[in-house]
């Protein structure tokens, strides 16, 4: 176990490091970091004091060196287009997105789990035709589509709820329903052919001449056999949340730090994108590594490899 | 994410389009069910592909002609059958352009993903060295992350122009060549017949093109047709975000992001391109599982 958690913190860390490089790679690429760290309006002058401030003509090792001692301690510059430190807009914004991926993880996994449950129980009947093909429909279907019509259909043509922003349950409703709606098919599949084999398994068979009924098989037999790929791709999903929310708050103006970094691109604010990338690569990092030390508690396998 | 966390993950997402019915109860009209299904995605493929080729041509507007004395016309209102955008430009003639674009960059972006895939995934497995573990190592972590923060990153210093767009969708899909891929030469590498073609003094290059290069290469078609449908969708989301390629160029994804602002008085601009977008996505993704099943047929007895 100790190797296991030694080496999952390890492939944590190199992620970290390589995306910094990469980032730093990148901006070094482009030609001319200083107009690419300038905001659009910037003269010939500012960009020399660009130059100046942010160390462009040192040596390229010292200027990573320094980016990185930046990065740890937080310091990624200040937003041109909002004139504050970057760090200060996401971590403002950072709790907007948690509630938004959270929720959406939550409606996922429950109504995913529900449904894929329902369906593989009642194989072959419209519950479970419906929910394979909700599926198959909501894995072809673009998110920020289906963002747009269900403002329009719920917000424009019922009423029920607002067209975007955050404030009320009621405005959380259609972003974290849009959002979960991937995952929930995945889920949704994976539990019901993880069910479907599970109910083959000879000890369902055992249960079943035993006389136990069909409700009490499902819960106590299957699906604790069935849970385990659902609980291990549950992981991936966290991850897959926080990229989706990128589009998604983008779709509904949800103030979170997705957003955020798309109006940094909009409005070519470099500092705010590169922070914002960065600690939502955090985020995903750390949900990744809970998942894979969460996942070897779970399974005995792993936990004496 | 070597072990059993993706790998039970990838197997049972991938088996999961097991047929809601059992495979030889439901006919229609003496075609089973699941041809049927993969029929529809042929045709629907047809129709896009046909469209975009031919449609320009035949619907006599330009995509970028503006006419600002009818804007924002509904569906069927005189010569624009599926009406105007706010700029007056007919709706069908850019969906249209829209959908040469997509298909043009789903088809390069993922050419090019299948060859950096199918490359790296054949030499890391083939020469299991630091150089293999490495490299697999890095399609591991991609696969375990977003990759929308990367093309954040990407457009962000680099621009975005169409080549600059279609490298990212490549970077975004190759992984998905070299994991299977890598899997494969790792098992094709010890048969006999390399082992014979080496004992004659086959080069690796030679043992690498003509023993496991046509080996894989069914798989790589089934994996790119899939990653097509994923590529389009990909594009359609940087062009949504604006992040794609340059405005001047009419794509589904700019096309639904400008329509947010009309969404209360013009609800088709914002239906009709996403229709075409989701059509597009499911008849590719129809054809793929049946590229993969007609390849694989071991899948189909699992059931």
């Amino acid at each position: 176990m100790r190797s296991f958690l030694i080496g999952r913190l390890t492939r944590t860390i190199i992620v970290l490091v390589g995306l910094t490089l990469l980032v730093f790679l990148l901006l070094h690429l482009s030609g001319d970091p200083a107009s690419v760290l300038a905001p659009a309006t910037a003269s010939a002058e500012d960009l020399d004091r660009i130059r100046e401030d942010f160390g462009l003509n040192d040596p390229l090792h010292e200027q990573y060196i320094r980016f990185v001692a930046d990065t740890v301690t937080g310091d990624f510059g200040r937003s041109w287009k909002y004139q504050r430190p970057a760090i200060d807009l996401i971590l403002e914004r950072m709790p907007a997105t948690l509630e938004l991926a959270g929720t959406a993880l939550i409606i996922a996994v429950v109504v995913g789990g529900v449904l894929g449950m329902a369906a593989a129980a009642n194989r072959g009947r419209w519950i479970d035709v419906g929910s394979v093909g909700f599926s198959i429909v909501a894995r072809a279907m673009p998110s920020f589509w289906l963002g747009l019509m269900s403002i329009l259909l719920f917000a424009v043509i019922l009423g029920w709820t607002p067209t975007s922003g955050r404030g009320t349950p009621l405005h959380l409703l259609l972003p974290a329903a849009t959002l979960a709606a991937t995952f929930l098919a995945d889920v949704l599949l994976l539990t019901r052919s993880g069910m479907l084999e599970t109910l083959d398994d000879d000890y369902i068979r055992t249960a079943r001449s035993k006389g136990l009924s069909a409700r009490l098989i499902q819960f106590r037999h299957a699906l604790p056999n069935a849970a385990l790929p659902v609980v291990s791709s549950v992981g991936l999903i966290g991850g897959r949340l926080i990229g989706g929310a990128v589009i998604t708050e983008t779709v509904f103006a949800w103030p979170g730090v997705g957003s955020l970094a798309i109006d940094g691109i909009t409005s070519r604010d470099f500092p705010l994108v590169q922070a914002s990338v960065i600690v939502l690569a955090i985020a995903v990092a750390v949900v990744n590594l809970v998942t894979d030390l969460s996942y070897g508690l779970l399974d005995p396998r792993i936990r004496h490899q | 994410m070597r072990g059993p966390v993706r790998t039970t993950e990838t197997a049972a997402i991938e088996g999961t389009y097991v047929s809601p019915v059992g495979r030889r109860t439901l006919r229609v009209f003496g075609i089973p069910f699941l041809r049927g299904r993969y029929f529809a995605g042929v045709c629907l493929l047809v129709v896009v592909v046909v469209a975009s080729v031919i449609g320009p041509l035949v619907v006599g507007h330009s995509p970028d002609a503006q006419d600002l004395t009818a804007r924002l016309l509904p569906p069927i209102s005189g010569e624009h059958l599926l009406g105007t955008d706010a700029l007056g430009r007919d709706l069908l003639a850019r969906i249209l352009a829209g959908g040469r674009l997509s298909l043009f960059v789903g088809f390069t972006g993922a050419a090019l993903a299948a060859t950096i895939g199918v490359l790296v995934g054949l030499i890391a497995g083939f020469r299991e060295g630091r150089l293999g573990t490495i490299a697999m190592g890095i399609v591991d972590a991609q696969l375990a992350f977003p990759f929308i923060l990367l093309a954040i990153v990407f457009v962000a210093t680099l621009g975005a122009s169409l080549p600059m767009v279609i490298v990212v969708l490549a970077l975004s899909s190759w992984v998905s060549f070299a994991r299977p891929i890598h899997a494969m030469a790792l098992s094709i590498k010890h048969r006999d017949y390399v082992l014979a073609a080496r004992s004659i003094g086959a080069t690796d290059a030679t043992i690498l093109r003509r023993h496991l290069l046509p080996h894989v290469l069914p798989t790589a078609v089934v994996i790119a047709t899939i990653q097509v449908a994923h590529i389009v969708l990909f594009e359609s989301a940087l062009s949504f975000l604006g992040m794609g390629v340059p405005v001047d160029i009419p794509t589904w994804g700019a096309m639904l992001s400008d329509s947010r602002r009309y969404l209360q008085i013009a609800p088709w601009i914002s239906i009709f391109p996403g229709v075409a977008l989701v059509t597009t996505v499911f008849g590719m993704s129809l054809v793929g599982d049946w590229m993969r099943e007609a390849l694989d047929p071991r899948r189909e007895q699992h059931e």
